[in-house]
């Protein structure tokens, strides 16, 4: 070979297209039957949560109500009115809406994590919970509707991840610990306000409703509130799985970074918009749905590895999946429907631990 | 000063954390296509500041920095590191992607906010590694391989970018023998081929090995720049690091090395 003169620069070299004698790349990639089973996981829950719940419909009569009502099939009407309402209006939202926040708040959750280079980080580190609760808790005192409760909710979900992210940027060093650190504090603050309003509310009703509604719950969820939640859920998730593989070069670290050519503030801010939109709306509707956004992206990483390109659709499919399973178990494990946020606690703490064992901290 | 050919200019560059206390100024340092740069100087005495300022990550108190004849402060953030490759000092790997997957982060610049590397991308990423011989690396945990391996991922990296210049921020510290050499190997192959490569280093031995011109920082100021031979001198060794600097000749396969130790 050739040796190449002084004059020569590895450019002009290089543009004569890297001509390599070598063999080629396989790429190790997960394979067809991974993806295909992990898409199948929220399909089958979904299709299964339809025909679940207390009250009885038959399962062909749910065959045949979503046959006429979704694909306008000619079926001759043989069910009560009751049977429908239950299928169309209650288990069908309440399915979607599950499996669009357990998937969203399980992306949240992994593109934070990623984020911060912290596989331990939860999607509500920037203290979006803590707001979120407080404004739901002024809706339930002020006996606000639905719709202004969940409004509240969300604009305190909002409002308390941006003075975080304004907070953070007060001091120039470090601005990733500055974002963990402002968001204690954030929710700190935001917990001590919720505590003041919980003080100070009536404790015959309104203590108790803001206790339950902070426990998290999908009951509540009719069809109104699908079309409500559905585009800045849907424009969130769409928008961080189109960012998933700039989330890989983040993750090596601010400097790094920039110096790949990523404008990192710019990235940085759209993802924490994103998921605050995710997290923010969950939070509104379902109250607050604890360790799916650990839980979830850690499972995953040990299913398809660490790279945020396989890893964000596989945490939102997983994720779909998951929560719908838990919203199952809630309404069927006890005669009283169990909150939400009780199980996937309960189940999410203990899988956690036992994950954590098993990747000895995530980092290997 | 005549800018023309040069790859880096920096022009009476000062630069201090605060106002009252520089840290060096009055630097002027011209780098040419295919030089290799040493920033040979004691702990301490900002050779990473300054080098931090040639990539634009810190801004001089006076003075400037120009790239290919344009002030550093113009070039976009992509536009940059399609110019300029870095390879850092301190760098934490944050999970176990493996070491093509981090090869291939190179390729950033190249794509667009919402693309994800091609097919094409991956066997720029893999012929790159092979000509740097780490191919083998290429399913490896990057957590999991030596530092000299990772350093070479890095600079594997670096190359995905397809600049100009690449900087690197001491590539051989925390490095045993066979890894340092390792990444010496590649540095001065690619220096060889013509690359522009500005490095910092506290190890005065690695600029003879890889050098074409060093520029010697003390504390505060510039001891001496210009070409190795004229620059490596047993004076200049002393003055800059304050103890006094033997510079020993040997022969080796009929090559003449040199190195140099400081008298105890």
């Amino acid at each position: 070979m050739k040796e190449l003169g002084m004059s020569q620069t590895y450019d002009e070299r290089s543009s004569k297209k890297h001509s390599f004698t070598g063999l080629k790349y396989i790429e190790k990639k997960p394979s067809v039957l991974k993806w295909a089973l992990m898409t199948a996981f929220p399909v089958f829950l979904f299709i299964l949560s339809l025909f679940l719940g207390r009250y009885t419909v038959s399962p062909d009569q749910v065959l045949c109500i979503l046959g006429q009502k979704l694909l306008n099939l000619p079926i001759d009407r043989f069910w009560t009115d009751t049977a429908e309402t239950v299928v169309i209006k209650v288990r069908l939202p309440r399915a979607i809406m599950a499996a669009m926040v357990g998937g969203g708040l399980s992306m949240s959750g992994a593109s934070f994590q990623g984020m911060f280079q912290n596989p331990l980080v939860s999607p509500f580190i920037l203290g979006v919970s803590a707001g979120a609760s407080f404004g739901a808790a002024i809706g339930l005192v002020l006996e606000l509707p639905a719709i202004g409760i969940q409004g509240l909710s969300f604009l305190f979900g909002l409002l308390a991840v941006a003075i975080t992210y304004f907070l953070s940027h007060i001091y120039r060093v470090a601005p990733i610990l500055m974002l963990v650190l402002s968001g204690m504090v954030v929710s700190a603050f935001f917990q001590a306000m919720l505590s003041l309003v919980k003080f100070a509310a009536d404790d015959e009703e309104k203590l108790p409703a803001i206790t339950f509604w902070l426990m998290g719950s999908l009951g509540s969820v009719n069809l109104h509130d699908l079309a409500i939640a559905v585009i800045p859920l849907m424009g969130s998730i769409i928008l961080l799985y189109l960012l998933r593989w700039k989330i890989n070069v983040l993750s090596m670290g601010d400097r790094e970074a920039r110096a790949l050519g990523i404008n990192n503030e710019l990235l940085k801010a759209l993802i924490i918009v994103s998921t605050t939109i995710i997290t923010s709306s969950s939070v509104a509707f379902c109250g607050i749905i604890g360790w799916v956004g650990q839980v979830i992206p850690h499972f995953c990483r040990m299913i398809v590895g660490p790279d945020h390109k396989v890893l964000i659709p596989a945490t939102v499919l997983i994720g779909a999946g998951y929560l719908i399973m838990i919203d199952n178990l809630c309404r069927l494990l006890m005669p009283n429907e169990i909150p939400l946020g009780i199980l996937t606690a309960a189940i999410g703490a203990p899988v956690f631990a036992y994950l954590l064992r098993k990747t000895r901290g995530g980092w290997n | 000063m005549e800018l023309i050919g040069s790859k880096i200019s920096i022009i009476d560059a000062s630069f201090g954390y605060n106002e009252h206390e520089l840290v060096w100024e009055n630097i002027n340092i011209e780098v040419k296509q295919g030089e290799c740069l040493c920033l040979l100087g004691p702990n301490g005495c900002g050779k990473t500041t300054l080098f931090n300022c040639i990539n634009g990550n810190f801004s001089l108190n006076t003075g400037s920095v120009y790239i290919n004849r344009k002030n550093v402060k113009e070039f976009s953030i992509a536009e940059l590191a399609k110019t300029m490759g870095i390879v850092f000092q301190d760098h934490v790997a944050p999970f176990p992607y493996s070491s093509l997957e981090v090869v291939r982060m190179g390729r950033t610049p190249h794509l667009g906010v919402f693309e994800t590397p091609s097919k094409e991308d991956t066997e720029i990423a893999y012929g790159i590694m092979q000509e740097l011989g780490i191919e083998h690396l290429a399913d490896k945990s990057y957590t999991r391989i030596s530092g000299g391996e990772r350093q070479l991922v890095l600079i594997a990296r670096t190359l995905c970018q397809e600049p100009e210049i690449i900087l690197f921020d001491e590539p051989t510290s925390h490095l045993d023998f066979r890894n340092r050499a390792m990444v010496l190997r590649t540095i001065k192959k690619l220096s060889q081929k013509g690359m522009t490569i500005v490095l910092t280093t506290h190890f005065p031995n690695h600029v003879w090995k890889v050098g074409t011109s060093v520029a010697m920082l003390g504390y505060r100021r510039m001891v001496a720049q210009g070409p190795v031979d004229k620059v490596m001198t047993e004076e200049n060794l002393s003055e800059a690091y304050g103890v006094a600097v033997k510079i020993y000749n040997a022969e080796s396969n009929g090559e003449s090395v040199r190195f140099c130790e400081p008298n105890l």
